[in-house]
């Protein structure tokens, strides 16, 4: 995906979105310490574009969804549909908004009321934006038809049907307002792998009859790399980097981005004899405890190489030596030539490539692997 | 944020073999036909059928399946723990030779988790939120052992160190909510090898856990089985956990196995139609991606509404619509002598899937 000369302007634009939530604790719900979940995060996905949204739990993935609909509301940042500004606009004009911008959520049980009909829950967004009309009951079953849903089932219940196809519900449910935008915050990480194929598809073919643009949130990096043309990688409310789909998982930049590459288990027989891949050390612990410096500085393999070689100033952390940039400078998102971008004071440059970047990146398949033969 | 020790820089160094090249191990725990029925609205519903299965000791046998496949019940079957009105209509349990499926109630009890443990996908369900960590761990241990309060404690940090649970002395005395998934499912594998036992089943153990996590746990059950020639039974629906840790797998759908065999057979040469869709239908790092994933087409079968002969037949690109033996009767699993083995008639068959691709 290039964009053309004459470019529109992006189906979404978030600039410098930050979110900061504040626990009230105690009896006198005294300010507790305040989590920044989105961290000045600037990304736009183009028309007919899905961008891919990856991260650990706790790393702030689902909340910049729900920023761009406005479901949670941006302490700072602007957020743009269509290159139209809506950061400002009053509640109802937003309520127009969403019109063009839908969320498809992980569960479609929970979002689905168990004692509305399907058909009732799928026509609800018409109602609510006052245009259900006489050619009502034919779009909801238009968009049953489209998600591969049997329209004559319309007056049955949620709990008739299975996890896949209560997610085509939620799918049809998004669609039936005829959005430009759908963020869909983990889609198919409920469902059984025979199912998630089926839903994947559905959902790439009505990207290419309908043109839509997807924010596709996930932790599947596997999922994600088959849907997206872009991918943005996120750690504790940054974006650590943004790259085209072939170039995150060929030539990944950021420590972060290996590590999370290093511990995809892959269905293949090789794998037996490595057992060893994870990379990162411990969990990305809490939100509310940000470390100074470079945010992945306490987790990462890199840092410890780089200041192991020499050549740079390094402190001690605790038990391990590690550059002082990292320590103490907080990362830019900056260009390292191209249109790939990443937040590293040393970066995984094909010219500066680590050995755990190497064997990382033989062992998912780059020099390309045989396949299983089937 | 505790600080952490280098990292591993030789990610690709094989592990050690894990198996001595010596004779096979004995076989820990045996499945023996076993079925499990619930009452249903038109008769009893059977979801197992006619489960047989073996680990070996220092082993690890991956039971892979959608949900409803019944991998979880098959094992909840095997310990005795089937929640009423279910129950296992026949089959054996064995454990070293002896069938434990009908013990007295008070011997099974003891059995599990001295000799068979098992953790839960879930560990904030597993754990009591009111008490702490070392508590639980305490009661474990005091239930099946005469050891003292003291004792047992000392013991608890022991065990939570195992399980790497940075600074154990201190965390002993924190409560549930004051631990990350991640050290919460490693308080519960404490648990579950607190009495060694020479079994452990982990059902879905890291479904609920980050990847960077799932390869931590995964690790230290290796590790434990390397040191203690414990048996691992991993239930998981992750193909890519079975490649890298299973020795043994097998699959199973609608509540029968139809696939047995080694990991390395199974993933090089799968046989039956399911596991070969199960195959491709999986996104890979490093599958193609500008075309449609081969899915599987059509819903699991409800367990309770089988077709009469194999419950794949409706969703099969091989058999379906071919042979009337596909849908006269469920076929046992039959094999070579690699132990590899397969309920189908069909598999030397193409794929009219695969064909078409």
């Amino acid at each position: 995906m290039t964009a053309s000369l004459s470019a529109p302007p992006p189906a979404l634009e978030l600039v410098d979105a930050t979110r900061v939530f504040t626990r009230r604790r105690g009896l006198f719900k005294t300010a507790g310490k305040a989590v920044r979940a989105v961290d000045g995060v600037s990304l736009t996905i183009r028309a007919g574009e899905t961008l891919g949204l990856v991260g650990e739990s706790g790393s702030g993935k689902s909340t910049l969804g729900r920023l761009a609909l406005r479901l949670v509301e941006p302490t700072s940042g602007r957020l743009l549909v269509d290159g139209r500004d809506v950061t400002g606009v009053s509640k109802a004009e937003m309520q127009a908004m969403r019109r063009d911008i839908q969320m498809v959520f992980q569960d479609p049980y929970g979002s689905l009321d168990p004692r509305v009909t399907i058909g009732q829950s799928i026509a609800e967004p018409l109602k609510v934006h006052g245009l259900w009309d006489g050619d009502g009951p034919q779009k909801v079953a238009g968009v049953m038809s489209l998600v591969g849903l049997d329209p004559s089932h319309a007056d049955r219940y949620p709990h008739q049907f299975s996890g896949g196809q209560r997610q085509r519900i939620g799918i049809a449910r998004a669609l039936t307002l005829d959005p430009k935008i759908l963020v869909l915050d983990e889609p198919v990480s409920a469902l059984d792998v025979s199912i998630q194929a089926q839903i994947i598809n559905l959902l790439q073919r009505i990207q290419r009859e309908r043109g839509l643009s997807y924010l596709f949130i996930a932790h599947d990096l596997a999922v994600v790399r088959h849907v997206s043309h872009r991918i943005a990688v996120m750690y504790f409310g940054k974006v650590v980097e943004m790259a085209e789909r072939d170039n995150l998982y060929r030539r990944p930049l950021h420590p972060y981005t290996v590590s999370l590459l290093a511990a995809v288990p892959i269905a293949d027989v090789r794998m037996r004899n490595r057992r060893r891949t994870s990379v990162t050390m411990g969990e990305i612990g809490s939100a509310t405890n940000v470390p100074p410096g470079c945010r992945f500085h306490p987790r990462c393999y890199r840092a410890r190489l780089v200041a192991a070689t020499g050549g740079v100033p390094t402190e001690r952390s605790g038990d391990a030596l590690l550059p002082r940039a990292c320590l103490i400078d907080q990362p830019e998102l900056r260009s390292c030539g191209g249109t790939d971008r990443v937040a590293c004071h040393f970066p995984e440059t094909p010219e500066t490539r680590s050995e755990v970047a190497t064997a990382v990146l033989q062992d998912i398949g780059y020099p390309p692997i045989r396949p299983i033969p089937l | 944020m505790p600080n952490h020790p280098m990292p591993n820089l030789h990610p690709v160094a094989p592990a050690a073999p894990i198996a001595p090249a010596t004779a096979p191990r004995p076989v820990a725990l045996e499945l023996r036909d076993l079925t499990t029925v619930f009452p249903g609205d038109d008769g009893p519903v059977t979801v197992i059928d006619g489960v047989s299965l073996a680990v070996r000791a220092g082993g690890t046998l991956a039971v892979v399946g959608e949900s409803g496949s019944g991998k979880s019940m098959t094992f909840l079957s095997a310990l005795g723990l089937v929640a009423t009105p279910g129950r296992v209509r026949r089959g054996e349990v064995r454990i070293d030779g002896t069938d434990i499926l009908h013990q007295p109630p008070e011997r099974l009890r003891r059995l599990r988790g001295a000799v068979i443990s098992m953790i839960f996908q879930d560990p904030l369900t597993a754990l009591n939120p009111v008490f702490t960590i070392g508590e639980q761990i305490v009661e474990v241990l005091r239930a099946h052992q005469r050891i003292g309060r003291a004792a047992a404690r000392a013991r608890a940090i022991d065990l939570l160190a195992r399980v790497q649970i940075p600074d154990p002395v201190r965390r002993v005395d924190d409560y549930p909510h004051q631990l990350s998934g991640g050290q919460r499912q490693r308080v519960l594998i404490a648990m579950a090898i607190a009495l060694s036992p020479r079994i452990l089943i982990a059902d879905e153990p890291t479904t609920a856990l980050d990847v960077t996590v799932q390869a931590q746990i995964l690790d230290l059950l290796a590790d434990l089985q390397a040191e203690t020639g414990m048996a691992l039974v991993l239930i998981t629906h992750d193909l890519g956990l079975v490649a890298k840790y299973a020795d043994d797998v097998a699959v199973m759908y609608a509540g029968r196995l139809v696939e047995t065999g080694s990991m390395e057979e199974v993933f090089t040469r799968p046989r039956h139609p399911y596991t070969r869709a199960l195959f491709r239908s999986i996104p890979r790092l490093d599958g193609p991606v500008d075309e449609e994933l081969p899915a599987i087409e059509g819903q699991p079968p409800n367990v309770a509404r089988l077709p009469p002969g194999c419950a794949f037949e409706p969703r099969c690109t091989v058999g379906r619509g071919r042979a009337d033996c596909c849908t006269r009767r469920p076929l046992p699993l039959a094999g070579d002598r690699s132990g590899h083995r397969s309920a189908c008639f069909h598999e030397d068959l193409p794929d009219r899937k695969e064909a078409a691709r």
